[in-house]
């Protein structure tokens, strides 16, 4: 029965996926007319590069787009992506090239997501890039635009056995999805090795070595879409931290404690099968090819009293190495993890106070910290920091880069009587480049630090003043002769 | 407090008296305050070794249980039905444990938790046996104080704290009954002698209150229950009846039967089983005893009350005895068990109940783990015996008689010594003691005489020691060379009691450490990676099966539902997995598939040459299973009775299941240089079996270094 079920899933799925690629096509060619760029932008020039190496899609793309010289000045270029793209969708970021030449210059733009044509189920959504000056009718610039995805490599076959390695498909478009008139369009492919099973020819179509080249195709109607499908190997980890809760614990008296609950999943594909240790044991490279033994943590310089364990005890599989610079925590799980295996672990940590809490100059104080994910190369779907503030701290503040949820709650550790402030940010589909630094900004004022000596202290001398009362009270009825 | 013939005194020497007894006072204070300490940080080792985690078998249970009362509350752990173990029968876990531990456990963790400190229950739970182990000194020290001095306390509350008997059971991590049971034992006869001694009824209450402790603690209270009847009967026998003894005794037999009846797992069983029958007779006895006293307190004719008291025997002996017959026959009263059996006869088992036998703490004790764990104590017992004797009391003859039966208790079952040594510590204590302030007072008088003779009159007494040395021209050199020799030997038994705990009982047994090659150590980690593999990548609702030994484990660590486990109250259910382990594997499969097993797993060895592995256990399997299924015979699997796993072995021990998974794909790998692959390093022969195929099972997991093997059922094949 659980053989039957697990083989029936990838397959509903995978028709499922194509309805929504059948749907979206006609969706696109009946809703091109429907979705008219209010300003005449055209995109001259596309080119798409797909980075499939890594268990993360990377694309990047290379716009140049032109204001119809009839048209306003316009403020925003639009981007966009199909629904199941935007599930996956964990980072964009877009730069425009200013200066001509010798001087050109990246800019960093905002992106946020456009509230336009959001209401068919299948439509494209849209994201809008907010242009530092505008547009003028008849100028150009060039865009540079990077998103990740996650989850976007779909396992095929979907259970391998120990010594098989994974191949896993791709699907995206040709043309590039855009709500504007493209004129010339190119999208490479970038695969980890050789050994490409097939993929979908869209002539013009070649291949060289690990890559595919599409294209160029020309004069594309706005919401073009071309469906592809990539079959190919992949055998870099699928790490996956389905959760991830960061706890930083900040005390006064000068210490900083990181928790970090991992909820890791070696992902997607299933391991069929046995397991064979001997195996596993004499021939390490043949067979799981595709399993993960090691896993890298880095973490901040001057990291002490470090620990790796689980609900059951201690892991003694560990190497902590330290510089000055960084500090690497090699972490090795309880077993190697194969297809669909799952494994929890914590790793905990104490950072000395004064290299992430400041004073600001309006008097508050500040801690400085990363943001993200410490384990390299991993993907974390569900991310929630929480800063302990230590007792008596008021007005929290963070300031985190991009969007996340906040919310206040309370927590009680050794001695509480009141409570931590502790605020919580969540985010879903975390990678590597979210590991920016953030801060959260406090007001705390010292006096409080004393507030649990006292307690302790007046504790104990309560206890010796009760007993010395005690030894001088005669509490018997009658004298006793 | 000061006695009034002290103000007679003049006063700069009644300050100078205070002072010293202050002094003493301080100095009493601050050894039993080191000693409480010594006693925690001595059973630390484990934490320190290794880490603060459970450690063996029990305990895990134990562990689970409690985390689930903390998590659940009182009334939800009252009423547990566990359908994780013994599928498909489950077990009724509120009604077949003594809840003391967990609730003590529990009651510790919330009470930090309410002085906000957040620790977890686990530490709790490591922590609980050394607390209690260091507040069974303070018992030990005020239950010698009682029945000697305070000097022997103190030295029995020394000697308690490091003995290696006892650390055995109560280091930390060790969460087992055991660690609370013994200070709730120790604590009730302490009570009792006290009330015995005082004829208070507050505090026979207070020791029917231990008592009660002791009952919800551990299934040892069964000792209590006889040894304080019989104790009861010597000094009815001796002579020595007295009021006192019969407020004492009536007070904690009622109100002790009456609370212990309030664990659910003891229930009525003290009114009903024959195990508790001498404890009821007893207090029979001791009513017609105070009766008869009346009477020839009101007759005053002897001759009179002479035939009075004939007929009054008769009549009681007559309604007893009929009583307990009619009530044996009628099956109201249960017959002694066969765990009591044992006790009494230490080959009952070996014949009768091979599920006893099998265990290895229920074996028999050697000599050298007596020496191993007494030390010393085993010489200055029979000499603390000496000193009982020759000051007799009721209390002396209380803690000859807990020695005497604890010893013998201890030769039976090597598990024993636990409840042997506070007695032994008690009694070494007063011979510590006594010999040594004998030895002092020697030296203090002859180093002294020439102040005595100086004009202070301190009495005859020690004119009289002054006329004994005299007669005695080396006396002085002999006690001090003696006062060097017992320290010399009680400082021998520190250093042994601290390695025997550093080096034999700090030990986790779930990890296991070995010295390499290059002298580092190596960490055997496979049970919690097993176990946890288990936790993370099986179905929720599968059920491993596998030898009983490792049922608490798997259900508290990975959390599965197990077949059998070490609560080992059905014996048919485990030789359904002996009769699986020895048969063929179809067979096995369809046992298995009866069973609804999912998942077996198999502790083995070979690879690191771990000894107590499942090849070595499965003799017992072998017998177990057949003393319900005759199908399986143990000369099956052996040849000309010796038992071998190599080319020469039975067929039927080559083709068995447990064979079949501890082998499978063994005959591929070479463990040692020099050696054929398929070479057995714990039996040390190369297997005789290498071509292993298996059919209705297939390899799930197995550990790094092999240890643990989980083999995974395969469905039923579709019918065609």
């Amino acid at each position: 029965m659980m053989d039957h079920r697990d083989v029936m899933l990838p397959l509903s799925l995978r028709t499922l996926a194509t309805r929504t690629l059948l749907l979206l096509v006609i969706a696109s060619a009946v809703s091109c007319s429907s979705l008219p760029p209010e300003d005449g932008i055209r995109v001259v020039s596309a080119e798409k590069r797909i980075d499939l190496t890594g268990p993360i899609v990377k694309v990047f793309l290379t716009l140049k787009v032109e204001n119809a010289p009839t048209a306003s000045e316009a403020s925003r270029v639009l981007l966009a992506f199909t629904p199941t793209e935007v599930q996956h969708l964990s980072i964009v970021k877009a730069t425009r090239a200013e200066g001509k030449r010798k001087k050109k210059a990246f800019v960093p733009l905002s992106i946020e997501p456009s509230e336009l044509a959001t209401t068919a189920p299948d439509a494209p959504r849209l994201y809008s890039v907010l242009l530092s000056t505008p547009l003028k009718p008849g100028d150009a610039t060039t865009l540079e635009v990077l998103y990740m995805l996650t989850h976007s490599l779909e396992p095929f076959p979907a259970e391998i056995s120990q010594s098989e390695s994974q191949l896993v498909y791709y699907r995206d478009s040709a043309v590039l999805l855009s709500p504007y008139h493209v004129l010339e369009q190119v999208t490479y492919i970038k695969m980890p090795s050789n050994r490409i099973e097939s993929f979908t020819r869209v002539d013009p179509t070649t291949r060289a070595g690990s890559e595919v080249k599409y294209g160029t195709y020309n004069n594309q109607m706005p919401n073009s879409y071309l469906p592809i499908l990539v079959h190919y190997e992949n055998n870099r980890p699928f790490a996956v931290v389905e959760e991830l809760v960061r706890k930083v614990e900040i005390s006064h008296w000068g210490n900083i404690q990181i928790t970090e609950q991992y909820k890791l999943k070696r992902h997607v594909l299933n391991h069929k099968g046995v397991f064979s240790r001997l195996e596993y044991q004499s021939r390490p490279s043949v067979s799981g090819a595709s399993s993960f033994k090691n896993l890298l943590v880095r973490l901040p310089p001057r990291v002490h009293s470090v620990y790796y364990r689980d609900e059951i005890g201690n892991i003694s599989s560990s190497h902590l190495r330290t510089n000055s610079h960084k500090s690497e925590l090699e972490i090795e799980p309880r077993y190697p993890l194969f297809g669909g295996w799952h494994c929890t672990f914590t790793i905990g940590y104490g950072l000395p106070l004064q290299d992430f809490v400041f004073e600001s100059v309006d008097g508050r104080r500040y801690i400085n910290l990363t943001f993200g994910c410490p384990l390299l190369d991993t993907v974390v779907d569900d991310l929630t920091v929480k800063v302990v503030l230590p007792e008596g701290s008021k007005n929290p503040q963070p300031v985190v880069p991009f969007v996340t949820e906040k919310h206040l709650e309370t927590s009680y550790s050794y001695l509480d009587v009141v409570g931590r402030t502790t605020v919580v940010l969540k985010k879903k589909n975390v990678v590597g480049e979210h590991n920016v630094p953030f801060q959260v900004y406090y007001e705390f004022n010292p006096i409080f630090m004393l507030a649990e000596p006292l307690m302790l202290i007046s504790a104990v001398l309560l206890f010796f003043v009760a007993f010395i009362a005690y030894l001088h009270m005669d509490l018997s009825i009658r004298k006793s002769s | 407090m000061a006695p009034p013939a002290l103000d007679s005194l003049p006063a700069p020497l009644r300050s100078l008296r205070l002072k010293t007894k202050q002094q003493e006072l301080l100095l009493r204070v601050s050894a039993l305050a080191l000693i409480y300490v010594l006693a925690f940080a001595v059973r630390l080792f484990s934490v320190l070794r290794y880490e603060s985690m459970i450690h063996e078998f029990d305990p895990y249970f134990n562990y689970r249980t409690t985390l689930f009362l903390t998590e659940n509350g009182f009334s939800e752990f009252w009423n547990w039905f566990d359908s994780e173990s013994w599928y498909p029968l489950g077990r009724v876990v509120g009604g077949t444990l003594f809840p003391g531990l967990m609730v003590t456990a529990a009651l510790l963790h919330r009470l930090l938790h309410a002085l906000s400190l957040a620790v977890h229950i686990r530490e709790v739970c490591v922590l609980t046996a050394p607390f209690f182990a260091a507040n069974t000194t303070l018992v030990a020290y005020a239950f010698g104080r009682e029945i000697w001095d305070s000097g022997a306390g103190l030295v029995a509350a020394a000697l308690i704290a490091i003995v290696p008997g006892y650390i055995s059971r109560s280091v930390a991590g060790s969460y087992d009954n055991e660690g609370v049971a013994i200070f709730a034992l120790l604590l009730t006869f302490y009570l009792f002698v006290r009330a015995v001694n005082t004829g208070s009824l507050a505090w026979a209450l207070a020791s029917a209150f231990g008592y009660f402790y002791m009952v919800s603690a551990w299934g040892g209270y069964v000792f209590i229950i006889n040894l304080i009847p019989l104790y009861v009967l010597v000094l009815l026998v001796t002579g020595r009846y007295s009021q006192r003894l019969y407020v004492a005794y009536n007070c904690m037999y009622v109100l002790g039967m009456l609370l212990a009846m309030q664990i659910r797992f003891v229930g009525f069983q003290h009114v009903q089983s024959g195990e508790h029958m001498a404890a009821m007779g007893v207090f029979f006895l001791l009513q017609v005893f105070f009766f008869l006293d009346w009477v020839q307190y009101l007759l005053n004719d002897a001759r009179l009350f002479k035939s009075f008291l004939r007929i009054t025997l008769t009549c009681v002996i007559t309604v007893g005895a009929l009583a307990l017959g009619i009530g044996t026959a009628s099956g109201y009263i249960s017959p002694w068990t066969g765990r009591f059996y044992s006790l009494l006869d230490p080959t009952y088992a070996k014949d009768h109940i091979p599920i006893i036998a099998s265990v290895s703490e229920h074996q028999p004790t050697a000599w050298s783990s007596f020496m191993f764990d007494f030390h010393i104590l085993l010489f200055l017992f029979p000499a603390g015996l000496y000193f009982c004797f020759k000051r007799l009391s009721d209390a002396t003859i209380f803690i000859v008689m807990y020695g005497l039966t604890s010893m013998y208790f201890a030769g039976v079952m090597v598990r024993l010594i636990l409840v042997a040594a506070p007695a032994v510590c008690l009694i070494s204590a007063i011979a510590a003691s006594a010999t040594i302030k004998n030895l002092t007072t020697l030296i203090r008088t002859k180093s002294r005489s020439p102040q005595t003779t100086s004009g202070k009159t301190t009495g005859s007494k020690a004119a009289a020691k002054g006329a004994v040395d005299q007669s005695l021209p080396f006396q002085h050199n002999a006690a001090i060379a003696l006062l060097l020799g017992a320290f010399y030997l009680l400082s021998r038994y520190a250093i042994h009691c601290t390695w025997v705990t550093s080096e034999a009982y700090s030990s986790p047994s779930i990890v296991l450490a070995a010295r390499g090659h290059n002298g580092g150590r190596v960490i055997f980690d496979d049970y919690r990676e097993a176990y946890y593999w288990l936790r993370q990548n099986t179905p929720p609702d599968a059920k491993i099966m596998s030898w009983w030994d490792y049922g608490y484990q798997i259900t508290a660590m990975g959390n599965r539902t197990v077949i059998v486990d070490n609560n080992t109250w059905n014996n048919t259910h485990i030789a359904t997995v002996g009769r699986a382990m020895s048969s063929y594997e179809d067979e096995a499969y369809e046992i298995m598939q009866s069973l609804d097993v999912n998942y077996v797993l198999v502790v083995f060895g070979g690879v690191t040459g771990y000894s107590s592995d499942d090849i070595n256990k499965f003799l017992w399997m072998v017998r177990i299973g057949g003393g319900v299924f005759p199908v399986i015979k143990e000369p099956d699997y052996l040849v000309n009775g010796e038992y071998r796993i190599d080319k020469g072995a039975a067929p039927k021990m080559l083709n068995c299941l447990m064979y079949k998974l501890c082998y499978y794909r063994f005959g591929e790998l070479t463990t040692e240089y020099g050696k054929p692959p398929g070479y057995d390093r714990v039996r040390g022969v190369e297997i005789g079996n290498k071509d292993i195929k298996l059919e209705y099972l297939e390899e799930a997991f197995t550990t790094s270094n092999w240890i643990v093997r989980i083999y995974k059922v395969k469905p039923p094949k579709n019918r065609s």
